[in-house]
């Protein structure tokens, strides 16, 4: 039988190295593992803005890079629309509530689609993803989430491309120009409607979530896009 | 072969066949329904258990002589844990996309009652080479179930194997179709029933 003393000493002793262990083990890896991080971010970027990528050949961290180097401008949005020049990278959108970010894809000086952060509350977990708008300001191009966890096969659909899929084409802006989202129906939407999306069965807490953080965060953006409307 | 006594080679061989871990002992249920979607999830939760069983019975079994009796469970709980973080903080670094589908599973092996198991009933008691052997050869008792369950799932319920299309077009084209239920975590239990009922019936054991 071992004395306390020699407990809490063992247990002490144990625990420094344990913990000293851990630490450097995270700061070797803390670079290359920031760089996936930056790298998945981008890669959803440049997938809700429709780039494709060969399942059976996915993109390298060097084809990511090449890809968005090329074609993607990213810059911050103050709350009146106004471009502020830093780079998106070095704020934290969620910290810092009154500049926003944006990546515009663009070719040739033309605008291809804008496409902008997404997160809030599903059931379980907070969502992250990037929606993307067409040109025209008013027209859903795409949306991804990259990470959430949410319940798989139920809340967890919103990653799957059906689900995804069905937002490209909807609008968020009704006739008279106000912002009214897109919603996510119980159930099949009704397919004559620009402004619906099929829901996912048994995950309502999700889809209205993801209804409700989509037109919060689209607020955000709503006098950049209103003047891209008016011209 | 000298190298391996009788003892060292049970320890190894027994959670393989006779004594599996999941199929026999239906321990670490949990990750075995969760990580089979797909056969590369599997291989590397695998990869990820094997290696640290191993690891965690092998530090175990050197310290235990060392370890006080009375917290002996929080010692092995947290030589664990750190193997389970350093595991996982590998995975995020060189296997990113893996990682994100495991999510959670890989910190989850903490909790995994194999690796504690191994480590109170064998690890405490033998020598770290024996204790070594004991932890590999649970770890792949265990990701051998895991890989067949996730073979099966894979093939019927997505049509390939290891993310290659085997099922060919012409099936799809004649109606054939992907069973929806083996991606959802019902058709794991199938699967596993199936694997411990069939288990069970060749090596003859029966619950008392």
């Amino acid at each position: 039988m071992h004395s306390n003393t020699y407990t809490i000493v063992f247990m002490s002793i144990i625990t420094i190295l344990l913990g000293s262990f851990l630490s450097v083990a995270n700061g070797t890896l803390k670079d290359i593992q920031d760089l996936n991080i930056e790298n998945d971010s981008k890669k959803n970027i440049l997938l809700s803005l429709g780039y494709y990528q060969d399942p059976a050949d996915p993109w390298t961290s060097d084809d990511i890079k090449k890809i968005f180097d090329n074609n993607i401008d990213s810059y911050l949005l103050d709350i009146n629309g106004n471009r502020i020049n830093r780079d998106p990278q070095s704020v934290e959108s969620n910290i810092n509530e009154k500049s926003f970010p944006i990546y515009v894809d663009h070719e040739d000086g033309i605008v291809k689609g804008y496409a902008i952060p997404i997160s809030g509350k599903g059931l379980w977990s907070t969502l992250y993803g990037f929606f993307a708008i067409e040109p025209d300001g008013l027209t859903a191009k795409g949306i991804t989430f990259y990470a959430h966890k949410e319940t798989p096969g139920l809340g967890g659909e919103v990653d799957k491309k059906w689900f995804q899929d069905n937002f490209s084409g909807k609008r968020f802006i009704n006739d008279n120009g106000d912002l009214v989202g897109i919603k996510v129906i119980k159930g099949k939407a009704d397919p004559m409607s620009m402004y619906e999306v099929d829901g996912i069965s048994g995950a309502t807490v999700t889809s209205k979530g993801l209804e409700k953080f989509l037109v919060n965060d689209l607020k955000k953006y709503e006098t950049f896009f209103k003047n891209i409307r008016e011209g | 072969m000298a190298i391996f006594d009788k003892k060292s080679k049970e320890a190894l061989a027994d959670p393989l066949m006779k004594n599996n871990p999941i199929s026999l002992q239906v321990l670490g249920i949990c990750s075995a329904l969760a990580v089979t979607v797909q056969l590369n999830t599997a291989v590397v939760m695998t990869l990820a258990v094997v290696s640290v069983l191993s690891v965690s019975n092998t530090v175990i079994s050197i310290l235990r002589s060392m370890i006080p009796g009375k917290v002996r469970i929080i010692v092995q709980l947290s030589i664990i844990a750190s193997l389970v973080i350093l595991t996982d903080q590998i995975l995020q670094a060189y296997m990113y996309d893996i990682s994100k589908q495991l999510s959670v599973f890989v910190s989850l092996i903490i909790t995994n009652c194999i690796v504690m198991g191994r480590a109170e009933a064998f690890a405490m008691q033998n020598t770290p080479g024996k204790s070594f052997l004991d932890g590999l050869g649970n770890g792949l008792g265990y990701g051998g179930i895991l890989i067949s369950v996730a073979f099966f799932r894979e093939l019927l319920g997505s049509g390939s194997v290891y993310g290659y299309q085997v099922v060919p077009d012409s099936f799809y084209a004649a109606g054939y179709q992907n069973m929806g239920l083996m991606v959802l975590s019902p058709g794991a239990f199938i699967i596993l029933g199936l694997i411990v009922w069939a288990h069970r019936i060749a090596s003859g054991v029966e619950e008392e």
